[in-house]
């Protein structure tokens, strides 16, 4: 049984993978390195040889700039030092992906970020069967449901509605978080042109070129303030209460995140719209996961760990927690 | 209960005082009796369940959810109510109801503290998440939405068009639901009767004094004293003691709701004795250990005895003098203090001087701690609600200055998020240190908070969540009513009221002033 914490190894800086020489979302640069996807925590530039989903590489191109890497698809994988490495498709944004890995019998998946929500601008979470499953707990909490996100989405017309001459700044995590929510209003039946922060502007038109249609985007620079009146503006988290929200005309601001589910973080944050969108797994998610993989262990890398792990215990499934650097709660929630 | 909730999350969200006096006239136009009465209760903290405690619920979380798994969850909200609303479980196929404020009151009112787990966990079943979040406040006490009982009353007046100074008066006569109160408002019904109940009466308050002279015939000179402004009320047997925003404040001060036994309504300074000023009056900072307690322990009603030096006479038995003029109301005063028991109420007496030049030398060498300025009151003015023109004046003592450097900033609220608004600011210690003294968010114009942001931005050294610690290179001239001693800082004094008062960019730093001459200013 011991077997696989002897060829699977948990550091501060990634998961190594021993036979493979092969590091999983190292936080330091390293010569081999699979990505599961394209945040930051888990994403690094300066790596040697990268496997990765054709989307997440695009992505760390347009962050980093690196070209090297080989194309992974969804199903698809390659062989190394034994292992047999496979990607499947995580829910989490755009490209993200699980990593299973195969090796003299054993299947281990390593998930990176995962959510089992539909969400109209990635692949849906696939459920891999395995005997080791290594999962996020970004919202290892039973205080941590995410709503649907259809009543999310109308909290924002609502309050258009009450308040037709203001505009709705919304906060939104550059990628991934930003481009769900444009596809969610539009399927909500926003046509209008939908206001970007500079920021956001690259990451969208990236989505755009991979297939992800979003409608007409404009930038907030370009625009004159009395024209913003009455629209949804989306800027990274940062600049809700940043010197470029000046430009606005007394904007509502709005953040749309997992941590908005807790009234003390939304008004933290000066926020008025609080959005309870995750790109996250919730806590039902997480234990419903488990529950449906049943796997002989479970290894959780960050978040809250404490919580998932005690309700493992609960549950008499064998659990442990990883203490992996660098993943530290942020705006991506 | 559904409404309510989204009432109360708006308030939550909300920071604009428009937009929350908005969203509560809408509630109660739109808002049937009882609900709309027990929800302007909720509001104002004025509803009590001796059978709920904080503890009541935080058990009851225990028998749906791992103690462990709610420990760690309460720990992450910081909340008991919120964590138990969030983490109660929703049983598939449930459905949920929407039960009225009513139903809950009701339930809870019928509650004993061997049936409110069963009845507090039933109504939980039967709600939502933001509904379970109303409710457990409600149950529990401390809203915390941002609501006064003055702005509630505020959002009353507006909703129904009814004077403020009607509302303030009725308000406290009635208890809740309210209904009476509603049915006058909105309907333009009966005024309720008032005769044999302790309500509140709406203070009568004063303009700043600005002007070079008065002539003093017309006008009696009073001390300000330096507590908080208090209303006392007894009639129909019944004592009350109000603050001046109307929040009736009797529990923290039982010592002057048993010793006022006349029928009467008293308007005065509440203050608590001490050694400082010669037996008579200690610092606001003596009194402020006594603010805010649900219940006062006999040591602390022994350590800081409180008392009432009375400014006014509104009532003397069933007599209302509030038409009469001034000095009408202080002869019948001046025989009416004698009656009360001398520890805990006294007069406030007039300062006798010859002039106005007489007056302002006095003035110029008050540096009591008990003593904010001087009241100049016109002689014949009738007591009226609200700040009236012409009638009384309040005349601070000069504010006392400190050069002082700036270390932290703190981004404002509401229209401010963008701006590094709130500032710290400290002095010098003999070793060279700095220590804070203060902090202060007011004083300076548009063009200089714009130049104040630009400056922690550009001297920025650390950043702490919202606060940013600044490069120790800007001296804030600062401006403050006075300064005590206190344990909460380490430099061990606080400021009262300060506010920046220029910006010294031509002053050097090691010029700021020592924590030493500030001590010195302690009176």
């Amino acid at each position: 049984m011991a077997k696989a914490k002897h060829w699977i190894e948990p550091h501060p800086q990634g998961i190594y993978v021993r036979p493979a020489d092969v590091w999983i979302d190292p936080s330091v640069p390293k010569e081999n390195a699979v990505v599961t996807h394209g945040h930051a925590d888990h994403a690094r530039g300066g790596h040697g040889d990268v496997w990765a989903t054709p989307e997440t590489l695009a992505i760390m191109g347009l962050r980093y700039g690196t070209e090297a890497g080989t194309p992974v698809a969804y199903g698809e994988g390659f062989e190394r030092g034994g292992v047999r490495f496979s990607l499947h498709s995580a829910g989490h944004v755009l490209g993200s992906a699980q990593v299973l890995m195969e090796y003299q019998g054993e299947r281990v998946v390593v998930t990176g970020d995962y959510k089992r929500r539909p969400d109209p601008t990635c692949a849906p979470f696939q459920l891999v069967p395995c005997d080791i499953f290594i999962t996020e707990a970004t919202f290892g909490l039973p205080v941590f449901r995410h709503p649907p996100i259809k009543g999310e989405i109308a909290k924002i017309f609502a309050r258009l509605e009450a308040e037709p001459d203001s505009s709705i700044l919304i906060g939104a995590y550059a990628l991934g978080k930003a481009q769900r929510v444009i596809a969610e209003l539009r399927r909500a039946g926003w046509d209008k042109p939908i206001y970007l922060h500079g920021a956001q502007v690259r990451m969208c038109e990236l989505y755009e070129e991979l297939g992800v249609s979003l409608g007409e985007l404009r930038l907030v620079m370009d625009t004159p303030k009395e024209e913003m009146r009455g629209q949804i503006i989306i800027a990274p988290p940062s600049a809700l209460t940043d010197k470029w929200s000046r430009r606005l005309s007394d904007p509502v601001t709005a953040m749309a995140s997992g941590w908005m589910r807790v009234r003390g973080r939304a008004r933290q944050r000066g926020v008025e719209i609080p959005l309870v969108i995750s790109d996250h797994a919730d806590w039902d998610e997480l234990t419903e996961t488990i529950r449906e993989l049943a796997p002989r262990e479970t290894w959780i890398t960050h978040g809250s760990e404490d919580g998932l792990l005690r309700w493992c215990e609960l549950h008499q499934i064998k659990a442990r927690a990883l203490a992996m650097v660098g993943r530290e709660e942020g705006d991506d929630g | 209960m559904r409404r309510f909730a989204a009432l109360i999350d708006s308030l939550i969200y909300t920071r604009s005082r428009n937009a929350k006096l908005a969203a509560i006239a809408t509630y109660l136009r739109e808002t049937e009796d009882p609900d709309r009465g027990w929800a302007l209760a909720a509001l104002t903290d004025s509803l009590d369940f001796p059978a709920v405690k904080s503890a009541t619920i935080r058990n009851l979380a225990g028998t749906r959810i791992d103690p462990e798994l709610f420990r760690l969850s309460r720990h992450h909200v910081g909340d008991t109510a919120e964590t138990v609303a969030l983490v109660w479980p929703e049983a598939e196929g449930r459905v949920q109801s929407d039960p009225t404020i009513d139903d809950v009151v009701q339930a809870l009112s019928a509650a004993n503290r061997a049936t409110a787990p069963d009845i507090v966990a039933s109504l939980l079943d039967s709600m939502n998440s933001n509904s379970r979040y109303a409710l457990l406040k409600l149950a529990v006490g401390g809203m915390r939405v941002g609501v006064s009982a003055r702005l509630a009353k505020t959002a009353f007046a507006q909703a129904f068009d009814v004077a403020l100074d009607d509302v303030e008066e009725l308000w406290h006569a009635l208890d809740p639901p309210y209904e009476k109160l509603f049915a006058w408002a909105e309907q333009g019904g009966d005024r309720p009767d008032l005769s044999a109940t302790p309500f509140f009466r709406p203070f009568m308050l004063s303009h700043p004094f600005e002007g070079d002279s008065l002539d003093l015939d017309q006008y009696a000179v009073e001390w300000k004293w330096d507590g908080i402004r208090v209303q006392a009320v007894h009639l129909g047997g019944e004592t009350r003691l109000y603050s001046r925003g109307g929040d009736d404040i009797s529990a923290s001060f039982p010592d002057i709701v048993e010793a006022f036994d006349r029928d009467g309504v008293i308007d005065g300074e509440l203050l608590v004795r001490g050694t400082d000023q010669g037996g008579e009056a200690a610092s606001f900072n003596a009194l402020q250990k006594r603010l805010g307690r649900k219940t006062v322990s006999k040591k602390m009603r022994q350590e800081l005895p409180a008392f009432v030096r009375i400014y006014d006479l509104l009532m003397e038995g069933k007599d209302d003098l509030r038409l009469s003029p001034w000095h009408e109301r202080r002869e019948r005063l001046e025989s009416f203090v004698p009656k009360l028991h001398p520890d805990h109420f006294d007069l406030s007496a007039l300062v006798d001087v010859d002039d106005f030049e007489a007056l302002e030398a006095m003035r110029a060498g008050a540096r009591d701690a008990a003593i904010e300025g001087v009241m100049l009151k016109r002689r014949e003015s009738p007591y009226l609600s609200g700040r009236v023109t012409g009638h009384w004046y309040k005349w601070k003592r000069d504010p006392l200055n400190a050069d002082c450097v700036m270390m932290y900033a703190q981004r404002g609220n509401g229209r401010r998020a963008s701006f590094y608004s709130d500032y710290t600011f400290g002095c010098w210690t003999e070793d060279g240190e700095l220590l804070p003294v203060g902090k202060a968010y007011s004083g300076f114009t548009d063009e200089e908070l714009k130049w104040l942001d630009r400056f922690v931005r550009q001297n920025t050294l650390n950043r702490f969540g919202p606060v940013r610690e600044v490069k120790k290179s800007l001296v804030l001239e600062v401006a403050f009513d006075s300064i005590h001693e206190s344990g909460r800082h380490k430099s061990g004094l606080a400021m009262r009221f300060p506010r920046i008062h220029r910006i010294r960019k031509d002053k050097p730093v090691d010029e700021a002033d020592r924590i030493a001459t500030l001590r010195a200013m302690i009176s």
